[in-house]
């Protein structure tokens, strides 16, 4: 009997580890930056000749939602985040990440022809999907995103009052996840 | 615990994954090479500093692209580990310690971007974890070989046994 058990409850044990590491994304990182203050910047927005910074958000709960015309996976998520826009519950910043690619023809031009570019750019797929973001800046050569930890568009961050990173998702955020997670958060962060 | 399981767990994989790692590397870039042909991105400021690009090389080595996750930062030609080199090109020039240009990522990638992690705490399981699995084995094996011994002890013969082999090995 013990002689079957022991290897019975071993290859189980096993099995588990293994059942686990399947259902885990490879993806997901936790990251460093939780619970630490958000990185500074000073972008230009989408719009014109305004400089941006997190600063300007003291004292609003706020998401940063990290995005580009070229990310596939921004379509998918787009629809959701305006739905979730047009509920008021919080304001999100775009972060639009490195609009301009190397593999661009514009890549190798001055900054203010490919920033020019890259807002054009934007502006026309905001018009055609709906635009979730109280403003949105732009990231032109990725920089901030480094300080943010960004490695896979989209990325989306729940910064509180204070200015402190409160949760970061990798990948597209879905209404489920808005549901159980973001919003209860948002509230919780509200109410402090 | 959770936490810890969760990183013993990490820690397994990631071994698995270390076992495949470099030929999947290997494997990538040059599919790559041969796709991209003379673009070579990376060419151009290898001759301008060979210094830096040496100590670049070196420290990236150690650094995961976190990207495609089996490559570190050296070998990787995903667009974010181009950026992190030209990064990490900078601290250089800016005369940043090793060390600093590690924790500079880490601040922002956490341990994961680190081939190897810093031994503390959280990560004892990961360093140590599989010396004490080799350990409860040997003390396993300890116990059983004694087991068998005793199992194995040859049984005392009987005078009358001895003489009735004699009767046999004779006829």
């Amino acid at each position: 009997m013990k002689k079957v058990l022991i290897p019975l409850v071993l290859f189980i044990g096993l099995v588990v580890f293994l059942a686990v590491g399947l259902k885990r994304d490879p993806r997901e990182i936790p990251s460093p930056l939780i619970n630490k203050p958000a990185p500074e910047f000073s972008l230009f927005t989408l719009q014109g000749d305004t400089k941006f910074s997190p600063a300007d958000m003291k004292g609003k709960v706020w998401m940063l939602n990290v995005w580009a015309t070229w990310c596939v996976a921004c379509r998918e998520e787009h629809p959701v985040l305006v739905a979730f826009a047009d509920k008021n519950q919080v304001p999100i910043v775009g972060l639009s990440y490195k609009e301009i690619q190397p593999q661009d023809e514009a890549y190798k031009s001055p900054f203010d022809v490919k920033l020019q570019l890259a807002r054009e750019r934007s502006q026309v797929w905001l018009k055609r999907h709906g635009n979730p973001y109280v403003t949105s800046v732009m990231d032109m050569d990725g920089r901030v995103g480094i300080n943010y930890g960004v490695y896979g568009v989209p990325e989306t961050y729940v910064i509180d009052k204070a200015g402190v990173i409160r949760y970061k998702h990798v990948g597209a955020v879905s209404p489920v996840l808005l549901a159980d997670k973001i919003l209860p958060l948002i509230a919780e962060l509200n109410k402090s | 615990m959770r936490r810890v399981l969760a990183k013993g767990f990490l820690a397994f994989s990631v071994s698995l994954c270390m076992l495949s790692a470099p030929s999947a590397a290997y494997a990538q870039t040059a599919e790559k090479a041969v796709t991209t042909g003379n673009a070579g991105r990376e060419a151009v400021p290898m001759a301008e500093d060979p210094k830096l690009e040496a100590r670049l090389v070196d420290i990236s080595q150690e650094l995961r692209c976190l990207v495609c996750q089996n490559e570190s930062l050296a070998s990787s030609h995903a667009e974010l580990a181009d950026d992190l080199r030209r990064e990490v090109r900078d601290l250089i020039r800016e005369g940043k310690s090793d060390q600093e240009i590690k924790d500079f990522l880490v601040a922002r990638y956490g341990d994961f971007v680190l081939y190897r992690p810093e031994i503390k705490p959280l990560t004892w399981v990961l360093w140590f974890g599989p010396f004490l699995l080799l350990l409860i084995a040997a003390v396993f094996l300890g116990v059983y070989l004694r087991q068998r011994r005793a199992l194995a002890a040859p049984a005392a013969l009987s005078d009358e046994d001895r003489a009735r082999a004699k009767q046999l090995l004779k006829d």
